[in-house]
């Protein structure tokens, strides 16, 4: 088995409200230069040693991001 | 007309929508469970509001994977109508059977309340009950029904007359105003808003009534299915 890590952030493009507002809490508990905040998702798969990297890219577009407002990233074989 | 309201795991607006067609409408229903496979001998098919899957991964994501899912695809390919309010809009846009996407409400905050919506075209078999341009009042409870999609799907959308319904106030910053969008071929529409929560005076309105109303009479001019 091994880990595979797969970071889902939001597009460029797309407004992030969720990180709008933590952007205000920080600046409301004084700390000053953040220029942005935004939030994305990791998900965790424990896989069988044969899975691909491919493999994998399938399974973000297909489910486990929507590549309307989201990117992702995969990081292959992390030490669980 | 015989509509079928699917019943997903989380769904919790199959009543509402069972009670508009049914005990307001008159017209026959089933609920159909997420389980099923068969949509034979069905008009219509609604996807009702709720939180199917407990909305996890992200709303909707999970019920395109139902078995009846399919069956809803092949139904939709056909031509024959499909409305989705609110979790069954999510539905929609995760299955791709309609474009964009639903996000988190601007202010982050689930909305509740009555808002006022423009029908923008009454040209679709689902509005064509109501005036062009007429301003309706309908209820929406969603925390994520921000509409999003890109530049060149708007133009798509405008160009094609998908857009059915919009905000007159716009609550979550949905773009554009959208509150509602139909499929390029006309026959799939998805909203936000709940018609089915405004069908009787006694409930706070009737406005949402001729949604269905329009569903109806368009189901018994092309009565020809099945």
């Amino acid at each position: 088995m091994k880990k595979v890590n797969v970071y889902v952030t939001l597009r460029e493009s797309v407004l992030d409200p969720q990180g709008v507002a933590v952007k205000g809490g920080l600046e409301h508990l004084g700390f000053t230069g953040v220029e942005s905040v935004r939030i994305g998702k990791v998900i965790e798969l424990q896989v069988e040693d044969a899975t691909t990297e491919a493999m994998v890219r399938d399974m973000c577009e297909k489910l486990l991001v929507n590549t309307v407002i989201e990117n992702y990233r995969i990081e292959m074989g992390v030490l669980a | 007309m015989k509509f079928a309201v699917i019943v997903f795991p989380g769904s919790n607006c199959d009543l509402d929508m069972y009670h508009a067609v049914k005990d307001v409408l008159g017209e026959e229903a089933d609920y159909v469970f997420h389980t099923e496979t068969s949509l034979d001998g069905y008009d219509g098919v609604l996807l009702p509001g709720g939180f199917s899957y407990g909305d996890y991964l992200r709303c909707g994501a999970i019920a395109q994977f139902s078995p009846i899912m399919s069956e809803v695809k092949r139904f939709a390919e056909e031509g024959r109508p499909v409305l989705g309010v609110c979790n069954g809009f999510q539905v929609l846009v995760e299955a791709g059977l309609l474009p964009g996407v639903l996000m988190r409400n601007r202010d982050l905050k689930f909305m509740c309340k009555t808002v006022e919506l423009k029908v923008e075209t009454n040209e679709t078999m689902f509005t064509n009950d109501y005036g062009l341009g007429e301003t309706i009042q309908v209820p929406i409870a969603h925390g994520e029904g921000n509409y999003y999609c890109d530049e060149a799907t708007l133009e798509e959308l405008r160009a094609n007359g998908q857009i059915a319904f919009t905000y007159t106030d716009n609550p979550n910053g949905s773009v554009a105003n959208i509150a509602g969008i139909t499929n390029k071929q006309g026959n799939v529409l998805g909203m936000m808003p709940h018609p089915e929560r405004a069908v009787e005076a006694l409930l706070g309105g009737e406005d949402g009534k001729r949604l269905f109303t329009s569903m109806v009479k368009w189901g018994t001019r092309h009565a020809t299915y099945n």
